[in-house]
């Protein structure tokens, strides 16, 4: 076992680790801090896979954005710390049939698709910034302007919904 | 690069040790004598109430959604400004449109006043000084 592997195995326990403790916790406050480790083994785990322009996104996004707008619906929420949280085990056989569903379906997923890969040897690790602005500006131009009116859509339409919480 | 992310994972590695060995060394070093009166809040002073957890202002909420939507705005731009001198006036024009849009959004929040702050509602001033005499007055009475 290589470095690289030691490395990969401990952001991956990592992550599961932290995605443990947000669903363990009662604290709601406490839960989110447990996603947000988890976030960041994520993009740990980006970076092994030499996805390095997607690791700084999820930092940015994911960290920065997300879970700063999970905290603040926390905090939003009135009395919520004060609420006991149930994270016992309830309905334990309807629970592992379903996670046993989902794990069949996802494994097949993942043994059917046809992934591009590189063999180890010739896998590179360069840079995927400016290949990822070359293919927006070119091959993916349409999506790339779609995506701002997704953006836009979003942006009113969530200043919408608050509005009307006011 | 992956050289450089091994810096940074290093940089945080020794951040977090550096954090652990100073509260472990705190940990060995401090006298714990816990009293109720010691670990409860401190409120500038006053008797703490409620919990430190309170409910925000919906405004933050809006003024995240927004800033959330204009990171992404951010990170399509990084992309853009790698290849953008290669690509010359085209890459120019059509990351223009891709903001102009989003400023689409940025005007109908402006406009319908979603940015806009609820400003604290200012005490009359002849009242507090008024109120603020009548304090001292009593005061003085008392002593």
């Amino acid at each position: 076992m290589s470095l690289f592997d030691v490395i990969f195995y401990l952001f991956a326990a990592f992550t599961l680790a932290s995605a443990a403790l947000m669903v363990v916790s009662k604290n709601i406050v406490h839960s989110a801090v447990g996603l947000l480790f988890s976030f960041f083994g994520v993009a740990g785990i980006y970076v092994l896979l030499a996805a390095d322009f997607l690791a700084v996104v999820q930092v940015l996004v994911y960290v920065g954005g997300i879970l700063i707008l999970l905290l603040f619906g926390v905090m939003l929420t009135q009395r919520i710390t004060s609420v006991d949280m149930r994270t016992g085990t309830l309905q334990l056989v309807p629970a592992i049939l379903a996670v046993a569903g989902i794990f069949v379906i996802l494994f097949r997923v993942i043994r059917t698709t046809s992934w591009n890969i590189v063999p180890e040897a010739e896998a590179q690790f360069i840079p995927t910034a400016e290949k990822i602005g070359y293919l927006l500006m070119t091959d993916f131009l349409i999506p790339f302007e779609i995506v701002s009116v997704l953006l836009l859509a979003a942006l009113i339409g969530a200043a919408f919904i608050a509005r009307k919480g006011t | 690069m992956l050289f450089n992310f091994a810096t940074a994972l290093v940089f945080l590695i020794f951040g977090g040790l550096f954090v652990l060995l100073n509260l472990g060394i705190s940990r060995i070093l401090q006298a714990r004598n816990p009293h109720p009166v010691k670990i409860s809040t401190y409120e500038c002073g006053e008797l703490p109430e409620g919990e430190s957890w309170i409910q925000f202002n919906i405004r933050f909420y809006v003024v995240a959604l927004v800033f959330l939507i204009f990171e992404v705005e951010i990170i399509f731009l990084f992309p853009w400004a790698l290849v953008f001198k290669d690509l010359g006036l085209f890459a120019f024009v059509e990351m223009m449109i891709f903001v102009f849009i989003l400023l689409v959004g940025l005007a109908y929040v402006w406009a319908k006043g979603d940015l806009d702050w609820d400003k604290p509602q200012s005490v009359p001033a002849p009242e507090l000084s008024q109120s603020y005499e009548q304090k001292e007055v009593t005061e003085t009475v008392d002593s």
